[in-house]
């Protein structure tokens, strides 16, 4: 079949934009590994700017996967069940709460944070440790955690598996661990894995709510650009997306499958 | 434990935590906006100094033009990928959707490496093409954290649509041209408002990718950072804080009553 | 067991009656078949009896002689097989039927031996290992009962256990159905708005009209002997013949029918079935449609009753008259049902 002229005209906008995106982010990946930027990949490929955001960052690198994990832990004991109980009363007041815990997907990360400065920003022990940051970051993926679990839950006949269990003989309790959990794992799943890749990427929020002594893997980014020279910024941002992109496109394909279900 | 105590209790960590860490802080942030000599009148001193007026003009304007862009580019690759199949497509697609999770901070670095002054434009044309820190930098910028968005969002309501509608409209002698205007744009009207809604929050919330650049352009998360840290104006920061959260949940609630469906903001 | 319903009745939160008080008793090992349309309580008073919903005040349900109305749905060890069967899609055939003796903690290899009898009595062993969804409808139908079964129930319920079943597999699940239950020799209970499957199935049939039970009996007492017109109409379709009865004659716009003196003050029903061609009838009526449907033609005749009504009946025999010809019919007296006119009664 012969292309018409629309097509081609998509088909280069298409691909103009994957340039766009992709051509930096190539950009990056070389500058992290070519020893001299100016002078180009003739001047050689090296690990050294590598090495080098390990000796200077590597601790917030680890500081990022602890706070991810924590985040996960706690929302995951928050989201799964409260997900559980919002589908459970599907009225008004649910949609409400539900509309309330997802302002932080809709207030901008500086203004959430100005507003636990405020409250919290005294309590020296609490502001100055790590939970500080994480109270910000289970704040912004919660919602995502309790949509993504809510949604299966929703599609599935959940009540009816449950009420045959109750039938059965098992508790609500039982229920739930046998039941429900098992059957939500799919949205859990792909909750999970958004908790886990928004908390390693979340910069807004944290660098108001860090300290010098609390840098996460993007507050580092944001001082390697500052004051690094481009290598190191470029070596660093290598080394972030080499974490954050397996883990997008694990999260893509869970939340497809997800999706698929809750069709 | 009975059934219904069961279904309370499955609420009661989530209630606890929104109730410390969400409902009581932004309680306190409304509080704090009215603490200065001005009272609730910050809110027209806002709109009274020309330099915040200037900043709320500025912030509005970028993400609308960010808003439209991105909303002609990615309906037209959304409707490209979700309509042809071919070899690379699967790829394409995840470059397309992937920087979706990518930190504000991560895109001004990745402007400042296309336009910045050691920049690969600077580098073709030595001298005269350098735009990372200045407006262009900042719309590029948001530019490329709201295609992802906006393509997820076409994409998904592209399949959605029913395809005997265009082949009605084709049995009828509609010519391509014709269904898109009479059939597909139609059909994707909801989403495309929704999508728009959510880049143009997304827009004007973010705060990382013009903290990286450092613009001289000023926008408003920027302008509330300055008066928070530099000014220690903390009324004001705080009623800022208030309207921009105000505006872009207003935004997203209407966006979401279109759509059904809500997209992260941030970047 | 015994099941003994009292005054039992549900009032929604929104004010809608779902079930006014019904009185109830389902004998030992007795399978009773609640039937009515949609919408006339028969789920709800089901739903009640396993504890999945809570009546209004002053209702009762007893498991002979034990008062189980407070008691909680996982305490009162009844079976259920759900309309969409509720298989767990997260386990295979054999953790689904093993479900309600493992949360009641019986040993395993107690447990191993009791769903293997199950399988075997449901004919699912070659299936035991495999996951749910890769059954066929009977066979989803089959685990959904052995699931119900397994723990020994005191009671089974069944909510429309053959209607997520297309038309074809239903008929002849229905008498495998029949068997199973009667060789589990439980007491039963179960929902349909088929009066087919009620009268295959069940000892006796409750019929039920929103929110009311209209009449209890064995399916052939319904048939014969309705209580009102709504039984007379849902179970075998009687039609009334609607016209002037004058000193024991029925008048009619298509003839005249000869009634006892116990028909007064009544209306007369008749059943297709009971209608015949006949050179010789008493009525006459024009032929409007004519449709073979295998073992008989069904007429419908025009002119008979009044108001343009339509009389239909089923005729037997490799030859139909026409559509437009004129036809005369006989009825047998002693086929029609008189019933009261119950203007509270729906039709």
């Amino acid at each position: 079949m012969k292309r018409s002229l629309a097509w081609w005209l998509q088909c280069a906008v298409t691909l103009v934009i994957a340039a766009f995106l992709l051509v930096p982010a190539i950009q990056s990946i070389l500058a992290g590994v070519t020893a001299n930027y100016f002078r180009g990949l003739s001047s050689g490929l090296t690990l050294k700017w590598i090495g080098r955001v390990w000796e200077l960052y590597s601790a917030s690198i680890f500081l990022s996967l602890w706070l991810a994990i924590a985040c996960l832990v706690v929302t995951l004991v928050i989201g799964v069940p409260a997900a559980y109980a919002l589908a459970r009363n599907p009225g008004r007041l649910s949609r409400m709460l539900e509309e309330f815990i997802s302002l932080p997907l809709a207030i901008p990360g500086l203004a959430l944070a100005l507003a636990l400065l405020q409250l919290y920003g005294t309590l020296s022990g609490f502001r100055t440790s790590w939970t500080f940051i994480l109270v910000g970051h289970v704040l912004y993926t919660l919602p995502f955690m309790v949509r993504s679990v809510l949604a299966v839950l929703m599609a599935m006949d959940f009540r009816s598996l449950e009420e045959s269990a109750a039938t059965l003989g098992a508790s609500a309790f039982t229920r739930f661990r046998t039941v429900i959990v098992p059957n939500a794992m799919p949205g859990i799943l792909a909750g999970a894995l958004t908790v886990v890749t928004l908390s390693i990427g979340e910069f807004n929020l944290t660098w108001m709510l860090h300290t010098p002594y609390l840098k996460t893997l993007p507050v580092g980014l944001a001082d390697s650009y500052a004051s690094m020279r481009l290598e190191v910024a470029s070596a660093y941002t290598l080394v972030f997306f080499a974490m954050i992109v397996p883990l997008l496109m694990a999260m893509q394909w869970a939340s497809a499958r997800a999706q698929r279900i809750a069709q | 434990m009975s059934d219904r105590t069961f279904v309370t209790a499955c609420l009661v960590p989530l209630a606890v935590f929104t109730l410390a860490f969400l409902a009581l802080p932004l309680v306190r942030l409304v509080q704090a906006s009215f603490e200065s000599e001005a009272g609730w009148q910050i809110y027209l001193q806002i709109l009274q100094t020309p330099r915040y007026l200037e900043t709320l003009v500025n912030t509005v304007l970028v993400s609308l033009a960010v808003s439209l862009a991105a909303l002609v580019l990615a309906t037209t690759a959304g409707l490209f990928l979700a309509r042809n199949r071919f070899i690379g497509r699967g790829l394409l697609l995840s470059v397309l959707t992937l920087p979706l999770a990518f930190p504000g901070v991560v895109i001004g670095f990745l402007i400042i490496l296309l336009g910045g002054r050691q920049g690969l434009f600077n580098q073709l044309l030595p001298g005269h093409i350098v735009f990372a820190y200045s407006l262009t930098g900042l719309f590029l910028g948001y530019l490329y954290f709201s295609i992802p968005r906006v393509l997820l969002t076409v994409m998904a309501a592209v399949e959605k649509l029913d395809p005997a509608l265009e082949e009605a409209a084709r049995t009828l002698g509609a010519s391509p041209w014709r269904i898109v205007i009479d059939v597909i744009l139609p059909g994707l009207a909801p989403s495309l408002v929704a999508a728009g809604a959510i880049a143009f929050a997304t827009a004007m919330g973010a705060f990382g990718t013009a903290f990286t650049l450092a613009t001289n352009i000023d926008v408003l998360p920027m302008v509330i950072y300055t008066e928070f840290t530099l000014s220690a104006n903390i009324a004001m920061a705080s009623a800022l804080s208030v309207l921009l959260g105000m505006v872009t949940w207003a935004l997203l609630y209407v966006a979401r009553s279109f759509a059904g469906t809500t997209v992260a903001a941030g970047g | 067991m015994t099941l003994t319903i009292e005054t039992a009745a549900k009032t929604f939160a929104d004010g809608t009656r779902a079930l006014c008080p019904t009185d109830l008793t389902v004998g030992p090992g007795e399978i009773l078949s609640l039937l009515g349309p949609s919408g006339c309580g028969k789920t709800t008073l089901l739903r009640i009896i396993a504890g999945l919903e809570r009546p209004d005040a002053g209702s009762r349900i007893r498991f002979d002689e034990t008062d189980v109305t407070g008691l909680a749905v996982e305490h009162r060890n009844v079976g259920m097989v759900f309309q969409s069967y509720a298989l767990f899609p997260n386990m295979s055939v054999r953790a689904n039927v093993g479900y309600g003796l493992k949360v009641r903690k019986v040993p395993a290899d107690e447990r191993r031996q009791r769903v293997d009898e199950v399988l075997r009595l449901c004919r699912l062993t070659d299936y035991a290992d495999r996951p749910t969804h890769a059954l066929s409808g009977g066979q989803r139908q089959r685990v959904a009962l052995a699931r119900a079964v397994a723990p020994r129930p005191k009671i089974l319920l069944l909510d429309e256990p053959l209607s997520a079943l297309d038309a074809a597999l239903r008929d002849s699940l229905r008498d495998e159905l029949a068997a199973m239950l009667r060789q589990f020799r439980i007491t039963a209970v179960f929902v349909t708005h088929d009066q087919s499957e009620a009268m295959a199935i069940a000892d006796r049939i409750a019929v039920m009209s929103s929110g009311t039970m209209l009449q209890v009996g064995r399916p052939e007492e319904l048939y014969h002997a309705p209580a009102n017109t709504f039984v007379a109409r849902f179970i075998g379709n009687a039609m009334p013949l609607a016209g002037q009865m004058e000193n024991g004659v029925l008048h009619l716009p298509g003839g005249r029918l000869e009634l006892p003196a116990s028909a007064a003050g009544k209306t007369a029903y008749i059943r297709s079935e009971n209608i015949r061609l006949d050179q010789a009838g008493s009525l006459e009526g024009k032929v409007e449609t004519v449709t073979f449907s295998g073992g008989h033609f069904r007429l419908a005749v025009g002119g008979v009753l009044p108001d343009g009504s339509l009389l239909y009946l089923q005729h037997p025999g490799r030859t139909a008259p026409e559509s437009g010809s004129t036809v005369r019919l006989t009825i047998d007296p002693s086929d029609l049902i008189y019933l009261a006119d119950q203007t509270s009664t729906h039709s």
